[in-house]
């Protein structure tokens, strides 16, 4: 098919022939082309249909504020749903498929719900379907489902990628009609740095649509070399294809580019990027959108707003009709006629409302033929341009507070107050409709910047246009009516639904938009809102102003998640943090779990081992019986040095610090200010003035915030100083009864005996011959074990010649899957217990919390509900039949009670196979549980299946004694 | 006037003129028996069920915009009864259980779609404490399931199983939980309470509180002083603000929550859907819209808005579990103030002032608890006592110890 | 949103975690006062809708933390001052 329905003129390049497929038929366009003028140069009228009713809709507008003709773009993973034709750049081998429709787009079988649309109207939904109760989630529902939404999503992960970008200016202007091409211009002249975004793909807004002259040349030649002295400006950054889509705090503008969706291949560069700018000042040349007047059959392919058909006619060289017919309410509408009589276009009527004509209804199924007029009259045409004025794009200016006010003169709603600080608004957004006047306050408006921020440099004048009459009635609405009149074109709302909200007590505009769906659709209704708030105030007997409007939020028009998402998605979704041993780690075998951000160890496979039982039992018997060895980098450290480094721990931890002595390490219990048992850990004393803490993995990051703030919030002259060195130093349990021998070898001239360094010893020493290192001997397994830390670049050396020195021992690495094993074994707790809800008391460790000093949570620690005497204690758990395997999680009962919640006793926490015991072990909180040590009771989990008599035991299953670990 | 498919058919055969006000504008009137501040979901479920359950007969809804201007319209429309603690369980399932009966309840169709809700675990930790809670909501006779990954699989194809930073390893699966279309749920009690004598003043804001020798009399309002023999306050978001005009000040703190909805798309979500390993949560509506959120933005506020940071979490949060939505794009986004608790649950109670009572403090879990906070908060106003599953959520219960804190983190509002 | 550290100069907020009201500076003394007193310094807020002055960290910054006084109604930074020199003039020392 030839471009039938192309005229000479506009600005594509006719050089460039274009081949698109729409709808599987393929066609040809230009270069410069959207879809939605190649479509109409093909003469297709149909391009969708509506969201409920399923009418027939052509191509309403020329831009982001297109109600009608959304396409589903591309294919496979990168098919994109609820595309608007009219902004979407035509490129070779474009491929847009219709949406929401059953059947072909010509012949829809869900049009049957227009037949049925008495039964439809304004909240029919909310009144039926209620009977019988259980139909709704059977029937009704899934029928509904059935029919919602318009485009499909791909299904498969979006392949392209997105970036984010940060941008710095003096002036940001939003749009680059004639009001944001001027005040982009005296701003970069007097020197600013500018920002000048505009989500078309070329610069001049109206003016490339308009046959207007500025400074005695066409207005899209005026754009074109203004933008070209702008883009040679070191100071302007010039952004098409880029909407700033919203307002945020302390003048952060979000913006999103389009980069590569013009092309047919984006090569892999980022489709899109999502910029955050920040702006000293913004000025917002938005424009303004035209809206429709409500007459019968309003809706059909073929009628168009004016101001489009004149910028298909004068931009894009394309007629949407050749026997056009105009229906106005304003001069601007007028300027249709005389463009198109310009082009040699019929026209065959031109109705202004001013002089009471009416348009009361169209003729024509698939698209209209003819319309009928108020005195009766039929008129042929095949496009209807309609005009019921212009609505100034103030969107921006209520992502605050802002709120718009109803401005009689421009017949719409202009800035009102409390506009986001640093903004001002120029041009038609802000009510100066005509093209001098706004050429002249968009300079003005930089001007005035310029002269603030302090610039010094002359702006230059404005350009010179005429001052074009913008006269307009307002004319909302077609009386008495017998066919339906559409407001809301992609919802389908109507007149009659807006009068029965009215009727039915929605008469708050919020109310209004979300009974009616009004202005919910992807179009936000920008061609729609003002026209039912104003229908609403006629019901209502009211003025606009006493109706009230609706705030605009962001986005100004709807951005893909992905370009918000940026590059945080996949395996980059975090950081991962690695340890010092990862890289020894994947050379042998290890299985790695997440620990936040870190990837550790959890076990060690060996040839030959089934499952991850095999490894970890191995791993977990060898440290009871030789020696083994784990990477606890993770673990938090925080180094704390000062006069009163003592007096501040004493303070931060719930038992005594003060009197710790050099060389030895402590256990240290942490609690919030609430009196909850927050972390836990150890600190070592390797001075008078420098103590080393440690803290969880989980924790790390927040108790050194906390501490940092009692260091500067509560007690500000403690001399003190903190820094995190969790990334400073590789950190090695070495665990097991040939722990002390392994560590002889490596150790350099420390004297490791008993007596010489007992247990809760530390040290700070060398290792293999000089290398700094630090020695703790600490047990979280219950046997002879130490914990030695090397500067974090010796990590992998220090791993490899650990393993080396424990060979003769037959050392083996153990994972997080071993360490739990053995910690469970001996009963020490760790997140499962410490919730965030858990009690020193619960923990059995009341007695550590000291009387006899103030240090967080303390205080609170004594209240009431948090020591009853039969709360929950700590207890160890064993299976009656020891093949049993316990579940974390399972819930204790007394047995021949209920299960329920009323007679619930606590819950395990955590479980392991104890390869020692041969069995399975389990920890966790009982009421009164260390006084039923010998019972045994239901561990009942309805969520796995399993239901099994244990034995309550104490916690310390392995060396109750704790013998190990101080031989 | 009662709705039915038999009223719309007659309606549309005559041109759906006889539709009536859904409630009356009426004027206050001197004096009630119940003042209840703030015509949000609770404050209108409130009014219903006083209505309605306890046989009260003078009983006005104070509202200060329009009704159901708060977050009742500002949410992501999940209702759930997926808790762990003995002092939340038993309500938000007494909750669930009202939603269930609700529609016909009160002859509004507000959507209670039971599709289900998928709160997705990211390790064994994790998957333990879904156990551990799974199982207290058997105990508690709700519904439970925890899942495994190929069962997540099966029921959920298009989720991240191959390329996740953070793998699926299980999910807590509540078959009961759903959404309900958020609006219908403050037209449907507005109108059941508007046709029980309720009169709900809208654009009628309180501007004072009367208290003298410790009691409560009545509030000055926008539209004149109104006597009450019994003031309740229902206005979260605002609690500490209403309360402020009592001398009270409250475990709360002011925050806002984001929400998001994308362009409507053919459904393909079945229910809700969270992420446990970022703060994502996602259902997606009988229109088609992905309605999505996350975490809140985390200083205090007061405005209906937030901030880029949070948007950006949240969607790489979506791309994170579900990488598929990548080219849908963000419709629209919108801000709810919070109130903030300090243990991350409500207050339903008297105060110290006789005949003035509290209903706050509800965080970002307020929508499903809509129909069992009004029932409860009714049953504390008409009856003097607490209702049996609300009865943990007293004002003093910090100063016993007695928290509810489900997310263990203690008195610090913006991490619940 | 964007604060003036006095220090640093703007950062994005994004750089910083917020703990809350900058009341939580006046913690009383554990050993010398009543559990009322701990019971309201631990929970209790005035929430105001206005001026708030609340505690921002530096957390990927300098680790300062800041008391920021900040309208929660327009979100308006009104002064940023370091959170010791707060403290200390609030009679904190040691």
């Amino acid at each position: 098919m030839t471009q039938a329905m192309r005229i000479d003129g506009g600005m594509v390049d006719r050089s460039r022939t274009l081949s698109f497929s729409w709808n599987g038929r393929w066609m040809t366009g230009y270069h410069g082309d959207t879809l939605a003028s190649a479509l109409l140069a093909n003469g297709e009228r149909l391009v969708g249909r509506s969201f409920k009713y399923h009418r027939p809709r052509g191509i309403f507008t020329s831009g982001s504020e297109e109600p009608n003709a959304l396409v589903q773009l591309r294919e496979g993973a990168a098919q994109e749903p609820n595309t608007r034709a009219t902004t979407i750049e035509l490129f070779e081998g474009l491929n847009a498929t219709s949406q929401n429709h059953r059947g072909t787009l010509a012949f829809d079988l869900m049009a049957a719900n227009d037949l049925l649309s008495p039964f439809l109207s304004a909240g029919f939904y909310y009144k039926t379907f209620m009977w019988p109760k259980a139909f709704w989630e059977k029937l009704y529902e899934p029928l509904i489902r059935a029919s919602a939404g318009l485009g499909r999503l791909p299904m498969q992960p979006d392949p392209d990628v997105y970036d984010h970008g940060f941008l710095h200016c003096d002036l940001l202007v939003i749009g680059a009609g004639p009001a944001g091409l001027s005040a982009a211009l005296a701003a970069a002249r007097s020197g600013l740095r500018v920002i000048l975004a505009d989500e078309d793909f070329v610069p001049g807004g109206r003016l490339n649509a308009e046959t207007h002259e500025v400074d005695e040349q066409s207005g899209a030649d005026w754009a074109a070399a203004v933008t070209a002295e702008l883009a040679g400006n070191g100071n302007v950054r010039l952004m098409t294809r880029t909407t700033v889509y919203g307002a945020f705090d302390h003048g952060i503008y979000g913006a999103l580019e389009r980069r590569t969706d013009h092309l047919a291949d984006a090569e892999d560069r980022p489709r899109q990027v999502l910029w955050r700018i920040y702006s000293r000042r913004a000025l917002l040349a938005a424009g303004a959108t035209e809206r429709s007047i409500a007459f019968g059959n309003n809706d059909r392919p073929g009628i168009m707003l004016a101001g489009a058909v004149r910028a298909y006619v004068n931009r894009f060289g394309v007629a949407p009709g050749r026997n056009i017919a105009v229906f106005t309410n304003n001069d601007d509408g007028l300027r249709t006629a005389e463009d198109l009589s310009g082009k040699g276009i019929g026209i065959s009527a031109v109705v202004d409302t001013r002089q009471g004509n009416t348009v009361v209804d169209t003729i024509g199924r698939g698209g209209i033929r003819a319309i009928r007029l108020g005195d009766g009259r039929r008129v042929e045409a095949d496009c209807l341009a309609v005009s019921g004025g212009w609505s100034p794009n103030v969107h921006l200016t209520c992502h605050h507070r802002g709120r718009p006010v109803w401005n009689a003169d421009v017949v719409g709603f202009v800035p009102g107050g409390e506009l986001p600080p640093g903004m001002s608004v120029a041009g038609a957004a802000n009510g100066t409709m005509s093209l001098a006047a706004a050429i002249r306050e968009g300079h003005g408006a930089a001007v005035g910047i310029a002269e603030d921020l302090g610039a010094e440099r002359p702006p230059g004048t404005p350009a010179k246009a005429a001052d074009e009459s913008f006269a307009a009635a307002p004319f909302w609405q077609v009386t008495g009516l017998r066919k339906r009149a559409w407001v809301d074109l992609q919802n389908d709302v109507t007149t009659k639904d807006i009068r029965q909200s009215h009727q039915e007590g929605f008469r708050s505009v919020e109310h209004l938009k979300r009974y009616t769906t009004l202005g919910m659709a992807t179009d936000q209704g920008r061609t729609a809102n003002v026209l039912g708030l104003a229908l609403m105030a006629e019901s209502a007997g009211k003025s606009i102003e006493e109706t009230g409007t609706t705030i605009f939020r962001p986005p100004y028009t709807p951005v893909a998640i992905g370009a918000f998402a940026g590059r945080a998605r996949g395996k980059h979704f975090r950081p991962h943090r690695l340890t010092p041993s990862h890289k020894w780690a994947e050379e042998n075998g290890a299985d790695f779990m997440e620990a936040g951000m870190w990837l550790r160890a959890q076990w060690f496979k060996r040839p030959g081992e089934k499952g991850w039982r095999d490894s970890v039992d191995r791993e977990a018997s060898r440290v009871r019986k030789s020696v083994g060895i784990c990477d606890v980098t993770t673990l938090g450290k925080i180094d704390i040095q000062g006069r009163d480094a003592a007096e501040f721990l004493n303070r931060v931890y719930a038992n005594a610090f003060l009197k710790l002595p050099i060389g030895k390490v402590r256990y240290g219990l942490m609690l919030r200010e609430d009196g909850i048992c927050y972390d836990d850990g150890t600190t070592a004393r390797l001075s008078e003035s420098h103590f080393v803490m440690t803290t969880t993995t989980a924790n790390a990051v927040l108790v050194f915030r906390n501490l940092e703030f009692a260091r500067q919030c509560l007690w500000p002259d403690l001399d003190v100083h903190l820094i995190s060195t969790t990334d400073g130093w590789a950190q090695f349990a070495v665990a097991g009864p040939n722990s002390r021998a392994l560590l002889s070898k490596v150790v350099d001239d420390l004297d490791l005996s008993n007596d010489a360094f007992p247990f809760m010893a530390c040290a700070e020493c060398s290792v293999f011959g000089g290398t700094p290192a630090r020695l703790f001997r600490i047990s979280f397994s219950g046997e002879l074990a130490y914990e030695i830390a090397v500067p974090a670049r010796y990590g992998d050396s220090m791993i490899r010649a650990l393993m080396k020195a424990g060979e003769e021992f037959d050392a083996v690495p153990y994972g997080t899957e071993a360490l739990g094993v053995l910690r469970i074994e001996k009963g020490h707790v760790a997140g499962n217990e410490i919730t965030g809800q858990t009690t020193a008391r619960m923990l059995g460790l009341g007695g550590m919390l000291s009387r006899s000093k103030d240090a967080i949570g303390l205080k609170l620690s004594g209240r009431e509900a948090m020591n009853e005497d039969d709360g929950m204690r700590l207890a160890g758990f064993r299976p009656v039949d020891r093949s049993v395997i316990l579940t974390a999680g399972a819930h204790f009962l007394n047995p021949g009670d209920p299960a329920d919640m009323a007679h619930d006793q606590g819950w395990m926490t955590s479980v392991a196979y104890s390869p020692e015991l041969g069995t399975s072990v389990g920890l966790g909180f009982l009421k009164r549980g260390t006084d039923r040590i010998g019972e045994t009771i239901r561990a009942y989990s309805p969520v796995r299946d399993q239901d099994v008599l244990v034995e309550v035991c104490s916690p310390h299953h392995v060396d109750p004694d704790g013998v190990r670990q101080r031989g | 006037m009662r709705y039915s498919a038999l009223r719309i058919l007659k309606e549309g055969l005559t041109g759906n003129r006889g539709w009536q006000p859904v409630w009356r504008e009426p004027e206050p009137k001197p004096e009630y028996d119940i003042v209840i501040i703030g015509g949000g979901g609770h404050g209108l479920s409130t009014a219903y069920y006083l209505a309605k359950e306890f046989g009260e007969r003078s009983v006005a809804v104070l509202e200060k915009g329009w009704l159901g201007s708060g977050n009742i319209g500002r949410n992501t429309t999940i209702i759930r009864s997926n808790y762990l603690l003995e002092g939340n369980q038993p309500f938000y399932e007494f909750s669930l259980k009202l939603w269930e009966g609700l529609e016909q309840d009160f002859n509004y169709n507000a959507m209670v779609s039971q599709r289900g809700i998928l709160n997705l675990c990211h390790s064994d930790p994790q998957r333990d404490a879904f156990v551990r809670r799974g199982n207290a909501m058997r105990l508690s006779g709700a519904d439970a399931m925890v899942l495994g990954p190929d069962e997540i699989r099966r029921m959920c194809p298009y989720l991240d199983h191959e390329n996740a930073r953070f793998p699926i390893t299980g999910a807590l699966w509540q078959p009961r939980g759903g959404t309900v279309r958020h609006d219908a749920v403050a037209w449907g009690y507005a109108r059941g309470a508007d046709q029980r004598g309720v009169d709900i003043i809208q654009n009628c804001e309180v501007t004072g509180i009367d208290i003298k020798d410790g009691r409560c009399l009545g509030v000055e309002t926008a539209k004149g002083p109104i006597k009450a023999k019994k003031v309740a306050m229902c206005a979260a978001g605002s609690s500490s603000r209403v309360a402020a005009l009592a001398g009270m000040r409250l475990p709360i703190e002011s925050h806002v929550l984001q929400a998001f909805v994308s362009e409507g798309l053919k459904p393909v979500l079945p229910g809700v859907i969270t992420f446990g390993a970022g703060h994502f949560y996602v259902s997606q509506s009988d229109k088609g819209g992905l309605v999505f959120g996350g975490d809140i933005d985390g200083y205090n506020t007061y405005a209906q808005r937030g901030n880029l940071p949070v948007v950006e979490d949240v969607c790489e949060g979506g791309m994170a579990i579900m990488p598929m939505i990548g080219r849908a794009r963000l419709l629209r986004m919108w801000g709810g103030v919070m109130d903030m608790s300090m243990d991350g649950s409500p207050f339903i109670d008297k105060t110290h002032v006789e005949g003035l009572y509290l209903n706050a403090g509800w965080c970002y879990g307020g929508f499903k608890a809509t129909p069992a906070s009004g029932y409860c908060y009714a049953h504390l106003l008409a009856t003097g006592q607490p209702h049996e599953t609300a009865r943990s959520f007293r004002l003093d219960r910090f100063r016993q110890g007695a928290m509810i804190d489900e997310k263990g983190v203690g008195a610090q509002p913006n991490l619940h | 949103m964007i604060i003036n550290h006095p220090l640093l100069g703007p950062r994005d907020a994004a750089e910083f975690v917020v703990l809350g009201d900058a009341c939580l500076i006046d913690r009383p003394d554990g050993m010398n006062s009543a559990s009322e007193e701990m019971h309201d310094y631990a929970y209790v807020r005035d929430n105001p809708a206005g001026e708030h002055r609340e505690l921002w960290y530096h957390e990927q910054g300098d680790r300062s933390w800041l008391v920021v006084t900040r309208s929660t109604l327009t979100h308006d930074v009104i002064k940023v001052e370091l959170a010791r020199d707060v403290a200390r003039a609030r009679g904190r020392s040691r």
